[in-house]
C-alpha cells in the first residue's frame, strides 16, 4: 500500500514537472507600426531584468523592428509574488509596405528597398508567431491615432479566435491628441490600460495587469 | 482553380469581382487566398459576400507580405466592419462553428483603394484607376 502511495505521488510529481505552471508564458507585444511596442518592451526589460538591456532600437521611422525579438525570464514582482514571462517584441503588422514612404525619412532608395523587404519578412514572421508561438498578447495602440483600422480589427479578431488572453494598452497618453476613450469604445470587449511607455506613466497599473492576465 | 473572365484594359475602368459565399464554399484556405491575391494583383477590387475566417485573414497577411515587391506590388487594403461576430458569439455558437460567419469584405490593391471613413456600420472607400 505504501509502495502504491509512493508510486502515485512520484507520478504526480513527474506530471507537475511536465505540465509545470512555472514555465514562463510567452507574451507577444503586438500592434500596428509606430505604436510604441519596442519602447514598451525596452521599458519592461529595463525595469525587471538584471542588466536592464534594451530589446531593440526605438525609432519614429515605421518598421524599425523587422525581426521578432524575445527576452526570456522577465521576472515581474507584484504583491510579494513573482511572475515570470518571456516577452516577444514583434514587428508592427500591416497589409501593405511601400518603400517610397521610407524615402521621406531621408533614406536612399537602396536602403528603403532593403528596409521594405525586411519589413515584409518581419510582418510574416509576426503573424506566424501569433498563430503558433505565443501564450498571450499585449496589444499596443497609439492613443493619439484612430483605432478603427482594419489591421486592428483583424488582429484582435485573430487573437480572439485563438482564445489568447489579451490586454490592450493605450500608449502615448503624454501626447495632447491622446484619447483613451476612443480605444475603449473601439474594443469594449477588452480591458484597456492607459500608459506612456516613453515617459513611464502608469506603468504600475500595466505591471499589475500583466501579472493578473499572464501570471 | 476557378476560371475568371479575362481582365479588361485598366483604362476602361476598375473591375470589381463580387464573390458569393457559395463560390467560396468548398475552396481551401490557400485557394481562397490565391483567388483574392490574383484578382488584387490584376488591379481588381474583390468583394467577398462572407469574408474570411480570422485564421484565413492571418494567412492572407502572411502570403501578401511574401508577394510585395518594389515598384510592382505594394500590398493590399482590406476592409470589413470593425467588430468581428466572433466576439459576440456565444460559446454554443462558436462550438457550432458559427464564428466563421463573417461580414462583407472589400479587398483591393493598396495603391488604388483608400479608406475615407469607417465605423461599426459604414465603410466609405475611394477607388482610383491605376
Amino acid at each position: 500500500m505504501g509502495l502504491l502511495t509512493d508510486l502515485r505521488s512520484s507520478i504526480a510529481r513527474a506530471a507537475s514537472t511536465l505540465f509545470s505552471e512555472e514555465d514562463p508564458k510567452r507574451i507577444g507585444i503586438y500592434g500596428p507600426p509606430n505604436a510604441g511596442k519596442t519602447t514598451l518592451a525596452n521599458r519592461i526589460a529595463r525595469d525587471w531584468t538584471e542588466h536592464g538591456d534594451a530589446i531593440g532600437p526605438e525609432s519614429h521611422v515605421p518598421h524599425e523592428t523587422r525581426r521578432a525579438r524575445r527576452k526570456e525570464d522577465v521576472e515581474i514582482e507584484r504583491d510579494g509574488k513573482t511572475v515570470t514571462i518571456d516577452i516577444v517584441d514583434t514587428p508592427g503588422v500591416t497589409t501593405k509596405v511601400d518603400y517610397t514612404e521610407f524615402l521621406d525619412h531621408d533614406m536612399e532608395k537602396e536602403d528603403a528597398v532593403r528596409r521594405s523587404r525586411e519589413a515584409t519578412e518581419g510582418v510574416a514572421e509576426a503573424m506566424h508567431w501569433l498563430r503558433e508561438d505565443v501564450d498571450g498578447v499585449v496589444y499596443v495602440l497609439d492613443s493619439a491615432t484612430d483605432p478603427f483600422t482594419q489591421v486592428n480589427t483583424m488582429l484582435i479578431g485573430i487573437i480572439e479566435s485563438q482564445d489568447l488572453p489579451v490586454l490592450i494598452l493605450a500608449n502615448k497618453i503624454d501626447l495632447e491628441e491622446s484619447s483613451v476613450k476612443r480605444i475603449r469604445d473601439a474594443f469594449p470587449q477588452h480591458e484597456t490600460i492607459p500608459l506612456s511607455a516613453l515617459e513611464g506613466d502608469n506603468m504600475d497599473e500595466v505591471y499589475d495587469k500583466i501579472a493578473e492576465y499572464f501570471g | 482553380m476557378i476560371e475568371m473572365a479575362e481582365v479588361k484594359d485598366p483604362r476602361d475602368g476598375v473591375q470589381i469581382d463580387l464573390i458569393s459565399a457559395e463560390r467560396m464554399t468548398g475552396l481551401t484556405s490557400m485557394e481562397k487566398i490565391r483567388m483574392i491575391l490574383d484578382g488584387v494583383r490584376d488591379g481588381n477590387i474583390v468583394i467577398l459576400e462572407e469574408g474570411l475566417s480570422p485564421d484565413e485573414e492571418s494567412r492572407l497577411i502572411e502570403v501578401t507580405m511574401t508577394e510585395i515587391s518594389p515598384d510592382e506590388f505594394t500590398g493590399l487594403e482590406i476592409e470589413t466592419y470593425p467588430r468581428s461576430e466572433a466576439a459576440d458569439a456565444s460559446f454554443l455558437d462558436r462550438l457550432m462553428g458559427k464564428q466563421s460567419a463573417q461580414k462583407l469584405t472589400v479587398i483591393g490593391p493598396a495603391n488604388q483603394i483608400e479608406t475615407l471613413h469607417k465605423d461599426e456600420t459604414l465603410i466609405q472607400t475611394l477607388v482610383s484607376r491605376r
